[in-house]
């Protein structure tokens, strides 16, 4: 075992090192400065491509044999309303973007992932863009996974084993440790509802992982709408200790209250809004730099040649792996993070008299 | 060139330096933690969970400053 590290740490550092060596001269040559100047590889529109939503699930490009790209990719259907018309088709008819749509006397065109009427009309976009899908799918595994634990847990046959070993702890921890510890007495209210919280964070946190699938946590409308339905559910629980707590804080001398009860009230908004940027940041950042290191693969091979992509590609294929091990953390703690704060906050909205 | 125009990566500087927040504010956290750990080895497990809770606070605010560098540069 010890000499295959090392057999490997050498072969790896060789191959790095020889990235230098390999190096090819083919954009110095004059005859090629003017096709070749422009040609330098971009990350960003890629990066941001993987990280935002679409109206169809783009896998890759192969170029054919005249140089063309042509794109692989699953086209969903597009869902419109504009004036009082629906009109519902496959967004292959865009053809990438390349074509427009007519329907009846409205014609779209997509611009920059976007749908808009080229007559101004507004437009509401109700598709199954990516992220829709990608959320249907992560729902229904939710939904079988946890109906099979809990099939398994009524039937009670002992010892858990398979499913039920692995995701009944969870659970318990989830409703022992965060949800029962932060709510106190009434807690059964607000399980369900924190319950779905936590595991469909985590699954779709999970499933953003795997390439080639959607960045459904780090889009910052459904972070949005996750804070939005907890600062809902705090605003509307709140009972007279928590607006006290708010406007009345105790403990304060009359001095500082033209300061605390603003801070106090614009706090009912920053925490929610807390919630939501925490968790878009923390996913999308980690897909980012997931993204930008195999994307340096490309920009060796700009810079150094197709010797120097094959140099730099194990070392960046080895840094994606250890920030991919730490994604899966990330994906765990974010989870319990945002939950264990929703938590927090309800209970602070439900605190009974001390 | 218009004022405008000139463009000297500070979103690049602004998001480096929520990265020094970030990574002094959360080694700050984990060199506590493993000296209370130290002290009492046997609240290890409780000591962890606050420590992780602690650093994805402190990493919230980190990251406020990242999104403004990206929404910017």
């Amino acid at each position: 075992m010890n000499r295959l590290f090392k057999v490997i740490t050498i072969g790896v550092f060789i191959m790095t090192a020889s990235t230098f060596y390999a190096a090819e001269n083919n954009s110095h040559s004059t005859e090629d400065q003017d096709t070749k100047k422009d040609e330098a590889w971009d990350p960003v529109p890629v990066v941001m491509d993987h990280i935002k939503d679409a109206h169809d699930w783009h896998f890759f490009d192969y170029k054919d044999e005249h140089g063309h790209d042509h794109p692989v990719s699953i086209s969903l259907p597009v869902i419109l309303y504009t004036d009082g018309n629906l009109d519902v088709f496959m967004s292959s008819e865009f053809e990438h973007g390349h074509a427009e749509v007519s329907k009846g006397n409205r014609t779209y065109k997509l611009e920059h992932g976007k749908i808009i009427e080229t007559n101004g009309l507004s437009v509401l976009d109700f598709s199954i863009t990516k992220n829709v899908a990608a959320m249907f799918i992560s729902v229904i595994l939710l939904f079988i996974l946890l109906r099979a634990t809990a099939k398994a847990y009524r039937k009670n046959n002992g010892v858990p084993r398979g499913l039920q070993a692995f995701l009944e702890p969870l659970i318990l921890f989830v409703k022992d440790d965060i949800i029962k510890q932060n709510i106190g007495k009434k807690y059964t209210k607000f399980l369900p509802f924190l319950m779905t919280v936590f595991f469909f964070i985590l699954i779709n946190n999970l499933l953003g992982l795997i390439p080639g699938s959607a960045n459904v946590t780090g889009n910052i409308a459904v972070t949005f709408v996750l804070s939005f339905i907890t600062f809902v559910i705090t605003t509307i629980s709140g009972n007279k200790n928590y607006w006290g707590h708010i406007f009345r804080p105790p403990g304060v001398p009359v001095v500082l209250l033209p300061i605390m009860i603003p801070i106090e009230f614009l706090g009912i908004f920053t925490k929610p809004f807390a919630l939501m940027i925490r968790l878009f940041a923390n996913i999308s950042a980690g897909h980012i730099i997931i993204l930008s290191l195999i994307s340096l693969i490309f920009i060796a091979q700009d810079a150094l040649g197709n010797g120097g992509a094959w140099g730099v590609a194990p070392v960046s294929v080895l840094f994606v792996l250890f920030i991919s091990l730490i994604e899966i953390l990330v994906a765990f703690l974010q989870a319990y993070i945002f939950t264990l704060l929703s938590a927090v906050f309800i209970g602070m909205a439900v605190v009974e008299e001390h | 060139m218009e004022l405008s125009e000139l463009n000297f990566g500070f979103a690049a500087i602004g998001a480096g330096l929520a990265a020094i927040g970030a990574g002094v504010g959360i080694g700050m956290i984990g060199g506590k933690a493993l000296e209370a750990m130290a002290r009492q080895p046997e609240h290890s497990g409780m000591i962890q969970t606050n420590m992780f809770i602690t650093a994805a606070l402190v990493e919230g605010v980190a990251l406020f400053g990242v999104v403004v560098a990206l929404l910017q540069g």
